[in-house]
């Protein structure tokens, strides 16, 4: 693994992958939990506990797009189109999540609707999230850097399976997220959703991970020959760790241990995603190496993301230390 | 869905619908945020409650306008990769970068320092309030800095080299962000994003002032608004002019269309200030013209040569019915803009800027100049840039995604769907936060919000006495 431009990007822009995964993945979740919390006065708790941190969150899914463009454009130039379907879909089921966060306050008539909105658009940006990752663990089809496949490539079980997957987890992020941030009988019900979604995700991650070896024979290579194997089989003793965190924390009334544990579930799976792709960057079809713009490009930018990235770190971790703590009912809405 | 029209002009039209809807929004929150950062200022530097109750006032229409802005502009950072993938894989090397630092200094300092601006006043205490809303401010600045570049390049491309499979890269990154047209454009978009909230600001002053001429804050905002107006449209204007003569040694094609000239004029053109430009005839019907004022105005010069379309084989020309027309308004409404300013001044002079309800009538008709005009200068300026995407190198038809007509169809007619009725909305409840009166008590219903989302009991910084007023202070 030489450690040149290329890989030193495809590492940054699969960090802004995972850091979008991981912080819209529990927002999102929070929206995709509110069929189960009805009342008026817990969804503005719950909406409130993300209102100061989501944007932030998803501006990491711009950095994905905008980086790619920049550092492989062939490669946007070619998920996307193979996307097609999953990415407007998914665009447009964040414009209703994005904008519900005000306008549900601005409306009192109309302002379940706007819940509906949420809710949808949280379930659905995740779902289209979890068919494109399956479509792309498929393999799309390129030829003269272009994409030259149909337009309904993406659907097939599998990418199914995995949208229902990304679902699944990002509830279980979101209801940690609220075992993290709420007390009595929302978080008493938050952690049984938990437990369920724990426990579906990892019967889920079991699942896509018994499929996808079967899926493409790099993949089987990867799983089970050596050296990878060495991770590969690494991946799953540390699962079973976070698994075991996650329940524990859930049984004892921890309030951040469950959400660490999930997170550590949705980066390990994404480790195993790393082991599978790499030297990939489109399965199959295009190598890191062959789809970096020049280096020219990767320089100019490396360098302000040496700087910008460390520093969008630290005063996003100040954001949330602003906002740290239990909510109080009595606040937010008043 | 076809309509019977091609992906490529199916394409077109839904960038344009996209970026149109986008673009009013960080038109209007770039000015809006600056605006909330002088007027935080202000509260703090005089502990006058009226500024910190406008704060709080224009905070919330921010909020919602800088939402829509958001989730409009993921949109258009995913179409140039699903509707114009081989202009994307053609130029990224070049022009990603742009919008990558784009990202990375604009968009996360914006975001990240929002909820604070926002949420955080009584959790991180004033300094750090402070230098929050600051924060969002710059950096809406920085990243209509970054885009004015990017977009700038695509219109005066600089600093690149072309390699064997035809992509673009990078060879002086100096040249490629500061190229020929970036400092004009750059300065002409902030200024025309700091008008456009002036007037809205100036409006909504106005509107309250016609239904109670004493209400103080509806005097400190009509006031500031009409400053901006007299102090920043004439500027507007200057800088204008030398983005137009910008545009004529890099662009000429796009201000012949602009002029609705066919005919070079080597011996001064005329100012056509009415017409209907015919690109089939290749001709202007109906001109009303003025003899040489437009070299005058291009050239400075009563006989300077202006260049006409039929210098340019057809298949290089842009359309120019609608750069015509678009720029008209655009210079129109400028116009019209410089004349409100003016009047202020009087009025100002006269001492009844807040009892002269004729300039208060004016002000509230010229409440959404700001958007038309920038809008207006934009489909100049883009659909004057045809046939090209990249001038004078790539073709907008050699840019498309190898997309199917239906596909881009049904994605146009789920968008139109989806932002009128999600933007619809949105401008509805903006304007009803408009019709606040915007007053001392803190009892509008409306007036709710995310606001200060909770977290522990609050430290010390927060702890210090509620002034009067500072409650409604989410």
């Amino acid at each position: 693994m030489a450690i040149d431009l290329p890989t030193i990007w495809a590492a940054i822009i699969a960090f802004a992958v995972l850091a979008y995964v991981v912080l819209d993945g529990f927002d999102l979740g929070v929206g995709i939990l509110f069929p189960f919390f009805p009342q008026r006065h817990e969804r503005d708790l719950m909406t409130n506990s993300i209102a100061p941190v989501w944007d932030g969150n998803e501006t990491w899914l711009v950095l994905g797009g905008g980086g790619l463009m920049a550092v492989f454009p062939v490669v946007y130039a070619t998920v996307l189109p193979a996307l097609y379907m999953p990415i407007i879909v998914m665009l447009l089921a964040l414009i209703f999540r994005g904008v519900a966060f005000e306008f549900r306050w601005r409306t009192q008539r109309a302002s379940h609707y706007w819940d509906y909105g949420f809710w949808i658009g949280s379930t659905l940006a995740g779902f289209m999230q979890g068919i494109a990752l399956g479509a792309l663990v498929e393999g799309i089809e390129i030829a003269d850097r272009q994409y030259v496949g149909g337009w309904w490539d993406w659907l097939s079980p599998f990418s199914i399976l995995t949208g229902v997957a990304v679902v699944i987890g990002y509830a279980l992020l979101g209801a940690c997220w609220l075992n993290l941030k709420t007390l009595g009988d929302i978080q008493q019900r938050a952690r049984r959703i938990a437990m369920i979604t724990g426990v579906l995700m990892l019967g889920l991650i079991g699942a896509v991970s018994l499929w996808s070896p079967f899926i493409n024979q790099v993949y089987f290579e990867r799983w089970f020959s050596w050296p990878t194997a060495f991770f590969s089989a690494f991946v799953p003793l540390l699962l079973a760790v976070c698994a075991v965190a996650l329940w524990h924390g859930l049984t004892t009334d921890k309030h951040l241990q469950p959400f660490l544990a999930a997170l550590g579930l949705f980066v390990l799976s994404f480790v195993g995603l790393g082991i599978s792709f790499y030297p990939y960057i489109v399965p199959g079809s295009l190598t890191i190496e062959e789809a970096a713009a020049p280096d020219s490009s990767l320089m100019f930018l490396l360098v302000g993301a040496a700087v910008m990235i460390p520093t969008i770190l630290a005063y996003t971790a100040y954001a949330y230390w602003v906002f740290r703590g239990k909510m109080d009912p009595e606040e937010g809405y008043h | 869905m076809t309509f019977g029209m091609t992906a490529e002009i199916l394409a077109r039209i839904q960038f344009a619908f996209t970026i149109s809807f986008h673009f009013i929004f960080p038109a209007f929150s770039i000015g809006t945020a600056s605006y909330l950062a002088v007027l935080n200022a202000l509260w703090l530097w005089k502990r006058d409650v009226a500024y910190l109750k406008l704060f709080e006032y224009w905070k919330t229409i921010f909020a919602i306008t800088f939402g829509m802005g958001v989730v409009s502009g993921i949109v258009m950072s995913y179409q140039f990769g699903t509707n114009w993938s081989v202009f994307s894989d053609r130029a990224g090397a070049v022009i990603g970068p742009l919008m990558g630092y784009e990202v990375l200094t604009a968009f996360f300092l914006e975001a990240g320092f929002l909820g604070i601006a926002l949420f955080g006043r009584k959790r991180v205490g004033d300094g750090l309030h402070m230098f929050a809303v600051a924060a969002v401010a710059v950096g809406t600045l920085i990243s209509a800095t970054w885009i004015t570049s990017a977009n700038s390049w695509m219109h005066t491309p600089a600093g690149y080299g072309i390699d064997a499979n035809g992509n673009f890269f990078p060879e002086d990154w100096w040249a490629i962000i500061f190229n020929p047209s970036f400092p004009y454009r750059m300065t002409h978009t902030i200024l025309a994003a700091f008008l456009t909230t002036a007037f809205a600001v100036g409006a909504v002053g106005a509107w309250h002032l016609l239904r109670d001429r004493s209400n103080r804050q509806a005097q400190i905002m009509f006031s500031m608004a009409m400053w901006m107006a007299a102090i920043v449209t004439p500027m507007q204007i200057l800088v204008g002019d030398m983005h137009g003569i910008n545009t004529l040694e890099h662009q000429p094609a796009k201000i012949a269309a602009m002029e609705g000239h066919y005919e070079t004029h080597t011996d001064g053109a005329p100012l056509i200030i009415f017409g209907i430009p015919d690109d089939e005839a290749e001709k202007t019907h109906f001109a009303i013209e003025i003899p040489k004022l437009g070299s005058l105005i291009l050239t400075h010069e009563l006989d300077g040569t202006v260049r006409g379309l039929k210098e340019w084989a057809r298949e290089d020309r842009p359309p120019a019915l609608i750069p015509f027309f678009t720029f008209r308004i655009m210079v129109g409404l400028g116009l019209l803009m410089f004349a409100t300013g003016l009047w202020s001044l009087w009025a100002r002079w006269r001492r009844n800027l807040f009892t002269n309800t004729w300039l208060h009538r004016a002000a509230l008709v010229m409440g959404p100049s700001g958007f038309v005009a920038v809008l207006a200068g934009w489909y100049t300026t883009e659909v004057g840039r045809q046939p090209y995407t990249v001038y004078g190198l790539m073709r907008t038809a050699d840019s498309l995604s190898p997309v199917d007509a239906p596909a881009v169809g049904a994605s146009l007619v789920a968008f139109i769907i989806v932002y009128f009725l999600v933007f619809g909305a949105g401008v509805f409840y903006l304007l009803r936060l408009m019709r606040r009166v915007p007053v001392m008590e803190e009892d509008h219903e409306l007036d709710k919000g995310p606001h200060r989302a909770a977290g522990i009991t609050p430290g010390p910084a927060q702890e210090e006495p509620i002034r009067e007023g500072h409650s409604s202070g989410n």
